[in-house]
């Protein structure tokens, strides 16, 4: 079996080495899906490989554009606000040639609900799902949600049959310990049906040829060998050695080397994910600072003179070696809300910081810890220590922490820390994911990623009230105000958002996608 | 000779016991294994509800022993990582350490005598001191900077050999092997090297040494008096007593090989229970790092009581003393 793949993928190549119309494509990243089973785990590197088995009902192009996926048509319906109507894409089939139809939607949504679902928040407005038909869905939410697309282009629909013939109706868990089918095999509807997985190691697709796409898509790509590589060195030497033909996470420092070699090409786009600095500005005092009794950091004009004194320019010359977009507020670009206006960078200003250091009665500084990551964003390390030196300038002596991602995350969500590093990306593209976890005060049901400890009640409401505004402008006017409230009070410092950068050999046409997953249906050769 | 047998039995598994209370007193400065479970989008309630189903929230004493119990069962839990029984992906991740281990150790051991003789006979030859010169740079490089060197000499500007992963692989029965594909077998020569040349430079070192301290003893003379031809002096009679304390130090450098099989790993992405653990460490995946641990320390205080078993037997000395003594 094996020997015989060989042979056919060397006869492509005999045959196919310049107008490729089918090859194979090697494609390494840092780190492998954790499993294939597309409701346990809401993770990137997980959500890229499952979307290229299995499909959602409203998907994303490689530029972050809704597009139709197993639905083709969507709208709230006329006669109940609460409700949104889907029609489904008539004539599909799973890999193992079922047919796909609403029992299918309703059973995957109906699972992804449940509570060993990580995709349950996600779907927290939903009250039920129905079929109305053989193609037809209607989606019952618990009051009017005018953005309830947005939320499912990362949920995957499976075949219902084939989950009930395999044990695999509840999600995999984790935590109860049990390893189901659906952790190591999928049939979906995909572009590409999955020919061999081992976890960490391999996994080889094939392109399905029962596709409903066929023809819509260029799907040149008619194999795909996945395999992670974890140490950036070992994986640039692999694409410099032809071994694979494309990477993700190119290490900064290499991109001259790879976009240098013949016949291999660098392409970037920015990420949908901005980096900044949290500070606890909600509690009279601080932990771990040197002011006794007070919080400098609950002090705006603090706060201000900090956005202020942070260089961000030198920041994406030295530290990123370009490779950042500087940003003026903690919100990607291409989300819904962004505008130019609210993105632009301020001015680094030492002498007016100053001056607002002494209005604010800290004139001689103080000094504080931050928390920084040495695992999770590009060069985060190297940022923390940058900004260190520029807060020095305006008196205030930083204390650098940096450690691994799972002991700096705990710290930001058991509100330990006073000063920390973040970055965040928009699955939905609209303003209202952000609002819910990073701007609302931190409750039950909201702001579970909010450490500031700000509590804005009148800020809290209207970010509530988003949820049910079915009145587009309304709703964006709405955004524009709590995003100006947010400006206005700096409540995050926004540094950069990160800009992505993709090698690969120069015959692989593609582009990159914001969300660092790429969708290898979209994928040709020159 | 029984109860010095059971003595050492005893201590070993109090080893055991103490290595694992102090891996798993570490862990909890690892982090929290949460957050890397539970996505972006998780509430309060969930951190609590997974807190709760993991244990994690139970008083350290009550953690080590549940983990013990199931130990003693040989049920190591689940990997928080990949959601699958621990003892299945150690399995399943064994071969290739064990096959890379196998074949730097016989690499570093037929080099290491080899050259090791080699150095002792002709101990002014030119050739002799190129050797002992090249020797330092294997002992004094990192393994991590010998393998990027090797990758990009061999992958990138030549184009030989590969830089990653174990090529085509075959089953045979539970055991994946790399011995029977060309790609598996291309795939093993980078990654050996880099494992075993400090193993190498080592044992060629210690051979040399023992093998010049044998040469000047009196009966080395006494044979070169009797006429014996240089080959029977050298090989039948020097070496023969070179190999005892060298056969110790390759047996105690063995269970080094499987440690050190990290590094090398993470380098050339070799699936093994090196890349496992480091994998494990970054997602704090407590299961699989606990049954990693236990695992090392099982095969060093095996290694250990095998080879102070042997000594009891080799050595006449020490029985007497110990009978002496009682």
């Amino acid at each position: 079996m094996k020997l015989k793949s060989l042979l056919l993928t060397s006869v492509f190549y005999a045959g196919a080495v310049c107008s490729a119309e089918a090859e194979t494509l090697k494609w390494a990243r840092a780190g492998d899906a954790l499993t294939l089973d597309p409701h346990a785990q809401n993770e990137g590197p997980t959500i890229t490989l499952g979307r290229q088995i299995m499909e959602p009902l409203v998907d994303r192009d490689m530029k972050g554009g809704l597009v139709p996926g197993l639905a083709t048509e969507w709208r709230p319906s006329e006669s109940d606000p609460n409700v949104w109507t889907f029609t489904l894409r008539d004539g599909v089939k799973f890999h193992d040639g079922a047919d796909f139809d609403s029992e299918d939607v309703v059973f995957s949504i109906n699972r992804a609900m449940t509570e060993k679902s990580n995709y349950r928040e996600v779907l927290a407005s939903v009250a039920e799902v129905r079929a109305t038909g053989p193609y037809r869905v209607e989606i019952v939410t618990k009051g009017p949600n005018p953005i309830m697309p947005n939320n499912l282009t990362n949920l995957l629909i499976m075949d219902k049959g084939w989950a009930e013939a395999n044990d695999a109706v509840d999600v995999q868990d984790y935590e109860g310990g049990e390893s189901t089918y659906a952790a190591k095999n999928a049939n979906g509807t995909g572009p590409y049906k999955v020919v061999s997985r081992e976890p960490d190691v391999k996994t080889v697709l094939e392109r399905f040829d029962g596709y409903w796409g066929l023809g819509q898509f260029p799907l040149q790509v008619t194999r795909i060998e996945a395999s992670p590589i974890q140490n950036p060195a070992t994986r640039v030497a692999a694409l410099l050695s032809g071994e694979v033909d494309f990477i993700q996470d190119v290490p900064v420092q290499d991109l001259s080397r790879v976009d240098g070699s013949e016949g291999l090409d660098v392409r970037k786009a920015p990420q949908n994910r901005v980096i900044f600095f949290g500070m606890n500005q909600g509690d009279a005092d601080l932990a771990n600072d040197n002011v006794d009794g007070r919080n400098p950091l609950s002090d705006v004009r603090v706060r201000q003179a900090m956005n202020m004194a942070i260089n961000r320019e030198a920041i994406q010359k030295i530290v990123m070696r370009g490779q950042s977009e500087p940003a003026g507020v903690a919100l990607p670009p291409f989300v819904n809300g962004w505008t130019a206006e609210l993105d632009k960078v301020p001015a680094t200003d030492i002498a007016a910081a100053k001056a607002l250091m002494e209005e604010a009665g800290y004139g001689d500084g103080f000094s504080i810890k931050l928390d920084c990551p040495n695992d999770r964003y590009i060069n985060d390390e190297a940022i923390c220590q940058a900004s260190v030196g520029m807060f020095a300038q305006i008196g205030i002596n930083v204390n650098l922490d940096a450690k691994p991602k799972a002991q700096h995350f705990p710290l930001i969500n058991n509100l330990e820390s006073d000063f920390y590093m973040l970055g965040w990306g928009v699955p939905t593209y609209d303003s209202e994911y952000i609002f819910n976890f990073l701007v609302h005060s931190k409750g039950e049901a909201y702001g579970s990623w909010n450490s500031t400890r700000y509590s804005n009640a009148e800020l809290d409401k209207a970010i509530e009230a988003l949820a049910s505004e079915t009145n587009i402008a309304a709703r964006n006017e709405s955004i524009g105000a709590i995003w100006d409230q947010v400006q206005e009070d700096v409540l995050y410092l926004p540094i950069h958002h990160q800009v992505l950068n993709w090698g690969m050999k120069s015959h692989v046409d593609a582009i990159v996608d914001p969300e660092d997953s790429p969708k290898f249906k979209y994928f040709a050769f020159k | 000779m029984l109860a010095y047998i059971i003595r050492r039995i005893m201590q070993s598994v109090l080893v055991l016991f103490v290595v694992g209370l102090v891996a798993f007193s570490m862990f909890r400065f690892v982090g929290d294994p949460i957050e890397n479970m539970l996505g972006q989008e998780r509430t309060t309630e969930d951190v609590v509800r997974l807190r709760a189903d993991l244990g994690l929230d139970q008083p350290f004493p009550v953690q080590y022993w549940r983990f013990l119990e199931n130990a003693a069962q040989g049920n190591f839990g689940l990997s928080y990582r990949q959601g699958r029984p621990v003892a299945d992906i150690l399995i399943e991740r064994a071969p290739a350490t064990l096959e890379l281990a196998l074949v730097s150790g016989t690499l570093a051991m037929v080099l290491g005598i080899g050259l090791g003789v080699l150095t002792a006979i002709r101990r002014d030859g030119w050739l002799a001191n190129t050797i002992m010169t090249a020797s330092l740079i294997g002992v004094s490089l990192p393994t991590f900077l010998i393998g990027i060197l090797l990758i990009y000499v061999f992958s990138v500007e030549l184009g030989w050999l590969p830089s990653f992963g174990r090529g085509e692989t075959v089953m045979l029965g539970q055991w994946s092997t790399g011995f029977l594909t060309k790609s598996g077998l291309m795939s093993l020569v980078l990654p050996s090297i880099t494992l075993g040349l400090y193993q190498m430079t080592l044992i060629m070192r210690l051979v040399r040494s023992e093998m010049l301290e044998v040469l000047r003893t009196d009966y080395i003379r006494f044979a070169r008096a009797r006429g014996l031809g240089e080959r029977a002096v050298y090989f039948r009679h020097a070496l023969v007593n070179t190999m005892v304390p060298v056969i110790t130090i390759i047996g105690l450098q063995l269970g080094s090989i499987i440690a050190f099989a990290i590094i090398t790993e993470t380098v050339f992405q070799w699936p093994g229970v090196g890349l496992l653990f480091i994998n494990a460490v970054q997602f704090v995946d407590i299961p699989v790092m606990a049954a990693y641990l236990m695992l090392i320390s099982v095969l060093f205080v095996g290694i250990n009581l095998i080879v102070d078993l042997l000594y009891f037997l080799i050595d006449p000395r020490l029985r007497t003393s110990k009978a002496g003594a009682h």
